[in-house]
């Protein structure tokens, strides 16, 4: 008898979380985080993307939308291009650091418009090859990919065999180095590091060493602070020579980032999305506060305090009148 | 089993001898069937590689089938009226779950969780219960435990429930037994990774995704003990409560059920315990909570921080599964307590001072975790972790540093293992694998090996799915030679094993990517770090398993063995692991599956092929890259399984119950 009570009350619940979710048609684009705006408090909740200039965007902003603006804030870490489906649904209210995606953008700004555009971060990005400055100055040649055959041999790894290796990164990087590889006919084979944090850890440790290596990398980025690196010229990026991946024999363009959010939040999104679309800053703001996280190990959010405290003319910009 | 140890020794040598003979004809038939097969293969696709005439293109439609779901999300009559009340539902009973936690406070829960473990399992449980709580504070990570301990309850609740239906299923009817097992083994073969791209599409990024998938990980155990406790019912109490006239769901809850109590706390300790596990991986979909904080402190390269959130996850797991176990050892063992707090006396008062606790709380004003009581571990984690590095990467006198072994590994062992592979013809890799199947198993386990690796090579994935089991195969030939030295240095040192345990519960239950960057710290990117991370990973199963066998070994054998002066090198050698001959299997095919499970976080740090396209489907929503990958791995977990696991002909089992 009581197990029969309980399967009963069980199903009662289940039946009212079905009607509670709102029999009929459920909503499949507005379907917010469930820790968001527990007990009362406002919330916003901002993607993070792996690298960590993304990450200092994200700390400054949720300092201050903490401390002057009284809104809580979730962060979430999912990859770009989940991020911009999150985004559409409303789990997400805002990216703040986007390096391009023309195809998302297509599809949830421009057919579904449940994305809107958020304007410039103020940070510009580029993707390039790097060597490491020490090397680069012993070997000035290096720096122009027609003398990169020359150098595969001290590039090498147990990892790439008889081959010099360049080392890619996340899977979720823009990259066009498999077929640049083969394109410019590079005695080369690209070994993906697999993660950001794997492939900081490995430079690092060649820096160390001070080892050759080759490697895709991008600014801005703090790393450059702790171990320097020359940019080695790739064939010029001209518009539309990556149009077709499989012929791609150019560098890479340089993009201005982006912010993005969700169209529902930059609507009715109040304070907290007025804030987030006047925040813009410089590269070096933006590098300062990286470098504190990174490689100070500060946490975000003393990283994110420590400049605000010294740049207040610049945040206070940002506050909605 | 039971033929077995009836057998003389007399008969076992004949037996033996048709053994033989059965693997000698095994053989034979194969090497007849290559001689007609293999020169026709070889007439119509000269070269060795999987002949392209053979695979299929998934590509175009799984991106299709990509757009249709994004497209039709927020309109068609599937999504709106069915899958998206789904997911509504998932996230409206995690925030429940989760409001009540916050409105608990942190006094709240952790003496809730004292009490609750002290009702089930004693006092020292209860101890340990909210002290780990209050670690869990203490590292200031009170929130994302809260969110993840939400997101467990619900997950867990989900699998138990979904369990058990499945389990009373197959414990009530032969025929669903049947159909149920090989459901139940892919569901847990199936690399998580794989399939939580495909669920964050359909059901939603986040929380609602990573419970469909957390589900489908941890269902199937509950369900496998359930079918398993059903069925071991006692036939002569059924056959009592059948004469005593009962109808046939009286017999179900008043007889076999309550028979199974201890299967049923099992499969829920079981249950427990994996979901936990998914809760890390699911944070790549944005499921928030501690696995969330583990990530993130990865993309900064933070081994303290990720450790600061790892360490609560383990606290989680200890905790829960002490408690789940303790209260299954308890069953069963009647309760002859007469004290005055038993049955729910004891449950009410537990009630009651979890409230209190939680309005003082309240009252006081600390319902949040107080920030004065944090402790800051991060720094000094990261200062060990550089001192290590610093010593050990490189040029360590005699013996090399880390970052030379892992390359002469690599050179040395990896790249002629995969080259091997590689460069063998397609058609002999399924021979061996068909010779490697049957003599262990029957034809039937040959054909399932043959074809799943034959659906490898029609994916189009052949050469990285044999550059991950040439990972796969040097994870599990060095987690062995690791596992059964330990394992039997346990077995023999009663010391060391109690020393050794709560290590293998760390190991075991840390998520693997707090383990990531010191491994790469300590061996580069590449394969190497890959492997390494694997074997740290299947180690502890392999240990335990070890050293369970070689303890469990008769001692009257070990007794007379010794009498007859016997050295400890000898007894070991010819007496225990003979007999341990099957735990030993056992660690062998725990050890494989667990490796693999391991491949696709390799991917994260340049293990590459099919790690690396699980990772990059995810990464990219590239739901053709990710699943092809993932099935694959699918597939190379099946074939080693069959490969690895000695089947007992059929009918044994299956006998009982019904």
């Amino acid at each position: 008898m009581r197990v029969r009570t309980r399967v009963m009350s069980a199903v009662t619940a289940g039946g009212a979380l079905l009607a509670l979710s709102g029999c009929g048609a459920a909503d499949m684009s507005k379907q917010a985080s469930p820790y968001a705006n527990a007990e009362g408090a406002k919330t916003v909740t901002l993607s993070v993307q792996s690298w960590v200039g993304a990450q200092a965007d994200v700390a400054v902003a949720e300092y201050l939308l903490k401390n002057e603006l009284d809104y809580r804030v979730d962060k979430v870490q999912i990859d770009e291009v989940p991020a911009w489906d999150a985004l559409s649904q409303g789990r997400v209210d805002a990216i703040m650091e986007d390096w391009g995606h023309p195809d998302q953008e297509q599809r949830y700004v421009k057919d579904k418009k449940t994305i809107v555009p958020g304007g410039d971060v103020g940070v510009t990005g580029h993707i390039g090859w790097y060597v490491p400055t020490y090397f680069a100055k012993k070997h000035p040649d290096v720096t122009d990919w027609k003398n990169l055959n020359k150098y595969a041999d001290q590039f090498k790894t147990s990892e790439s065999g008889s081959k010099g290796q360049l080392m890619d990164g996340s899977p979720s990087y823009v990259t066009n180095d498999k077929a640049l590889v083969q394109n410019l006919d590079l005695d080369y084979q690209v070994v993906f590091a697999g993660s950001e944090a794997a492939q900081i850890t490995q430079i690092e440790q060649f820096a160390k060493q001070k080892k050759p290596f080759l490697t895709y990398w991008y600014k801005p980025q703090w790393l450059f602070e702790k171990v320097p690196m020359t940019e080695v010229k790739l064939p010029a990026y001209k518009e539309g020579c990556d149009a077709d991946p499989a012929k791609i024999k150019c560098a890479y363009p340089h993009t201005p980032l982006q912010k993005y959010f969700n169209a529902d939040f930059a609507k009715n999104g109040g304070k907290a999305a007025e804030f987030l679309k006047n925040f813009t800053w410089s590269e070096e703001d933006q590098n300062e506060v990286s470098l504190m996280i990174a490689d100070k190990k500060m946490s975000p959010d003393d990283a994110a305090k420590a400049w605000i405290d010294k740049n207040e003319s610049k945040w206070k910009a940002w506050l909605p009148k | 089993m039971a033929t077995a140890t009836a057998s003389s020794p007399v008969r076992d040598t004949g037996i033996g001898a048709l053994l033989r003979h059965r693997a000698v004809g095994k053989l034979l038939l194969l090497a007849l069937a290559a001689a007609i097969l293999v020169p026709i293969a070889n007439a119509k696709w000269a070269s060795g590689a999987w002949p392209d005439a053979l695979t299929v293109d998934l590509t175009e439609p799984l991106a299709k089938t990509t757009d249709w779901i994004i497209d039709n999300r927020d309109s068609h009559p599937l999504f709106i009226y069915f899958l998206g009340h789904v997911s509504n539902a998932i996230v409206l009973s995690v925030r429940g779950v989760y409001l009540v936690l916050l409105a608990a406070g942190w006094a709240g829960v952790t003496i809730g969780a004292g009490l609750v473990a002290w009702r089930v399992a004693g006092v020292k449980l209860a101890v340990l219960a909210s002290s780990a709580f209050a670690v869990c504070g203490l590292l200031g990570m009170w929130v994302p435990t809260m969110q993840t301990l939400a997101l467990m309850i619900v997950a867990v609740l989900a699998s138990v429930v979904i369990g058990l239906l499945l389990g009373l299923a197959g414990g009530l009817n032969d025929r669903m037994f049947r159909i149920l097992r090989p459901v139940l083994d892919t569901m847990q073969v199936l690399p998580a990774y794989a399939y939580l791209l495909p669920f964050a599409l359909v059901f939603g990024m986040g929380v609602p995704a990573a419970i469909i998938a957390t589900v489908v990980y941890a269902a199937p155990p509950m369900a496998r003990l359930t079918a398993l406790g059903l069925r071991g019912a006692d036939g002569g109490v059924m056959e009592a409560v059948t004469s005593l006239g009962a109808t046939g769901r009286q017999r179900l809850f008043s007889a076999r059920l309550p028979l199974a109590r201890k299967e049923l706390l099992l499969g829920l300790n079981q249950t427990i315990m994996m979901a936990l596990s998914m809760a890390v991986i699911a944070s790549v979909i944005g499921a928030g909570g501690l696995g969330d904080r583990v990530y993130q402190a990865l993309s900064t390269v933070d081994v303290g921080q990720a450790l600061a959130a790892g360490i609560p996850i383990v606290l989680l797991a200890v905790v829960l599964d002490r408690v789940t176990g303790a209260a299954g050892e308890r069953t069963g063992a009647h309760a002859e307590s007469t004290s005055p707090l038993r049955g729910w006396r004891g449950w009410s008062v537990a009630a009651v001072a979890t409230v209190v606790a939680a309005l003082a709380a309240r009252f006081a004003d600390r319902v949040d975790w107080p920030t004065g009581w944090v402790v800051n571990i991060a720094p000094s984690v990261n200062t060990g972790k550089e001192w290590m590095v610093d010593h050990i990467y490189t040029g360590v006198p005699v013996v090399g540093g880390t970052a030379d072994w892992a390359a002469n590994f690599t050179t040395w062992f990896l790249n002629p293992l995969r080259d091997g592979l590689q460069g063998l013809p397609w058609w002999s890799v399924l021979l061996v694998v068909a010779a490697l199947a049957w003599l262990i198993g029957t034809w039937q386990t040959a054909l399932t090996a043959v074809a799943a690796m034959a659906a490898i090579g029609v994916l189009g994935v052949w050469d990285k799915s044999l550059d991950t089991l040439a990972q796969v195969l040097a994870g599990v030939a060095v987690t062995l030679v690791l596992g059964f030295a330990i394992g039997i240095a346990a077995s023999r040192s009663k010391r060391f094993e109690s020393l050794l345990r709560p290590v293998l519960d760390v190991f075991q239950t840390m998520p693997q990517f707090v383990y990531l960057i010191p491994v790469v710290a300590l061996f580069g990117i590449g394969r190497a770090p890959a492997v390494a991370a694997a074997v740290v990973y299947a180690l502890p199963a392999v240990v335990r398993i070890t050293t369970q066998g070689l303890s469990q070994v008769d001692a009257a054998a070990m007794e007379s063995t010794r009498s007859l002066g016997a050295t400890s090198w000898q007894q070991l050698r010819k007496v225990q692991l003979p007999l341990a001959r099957p735990a030993l299997m056992l660690a062998l095919n725990q050890g494989v599956v667990l490796v693999l499970a391991v491949v696709v976080i390799g991917g994260l740090v340049g293990g590459g092929a099919l790690g690396y396209d699980v990772v990059f489907g995810i990464a990219q929503g590239d739901l053709a890259t990710g699943l092809v990958a993932g099935a694959a791995i699918v597939c190379l977990g099946l074939m080693l399984d069959r490969v690895t696991q000695p089947t007992t002909r059929r009918g044994h089992s299956v006998k009982k119950g019904a």
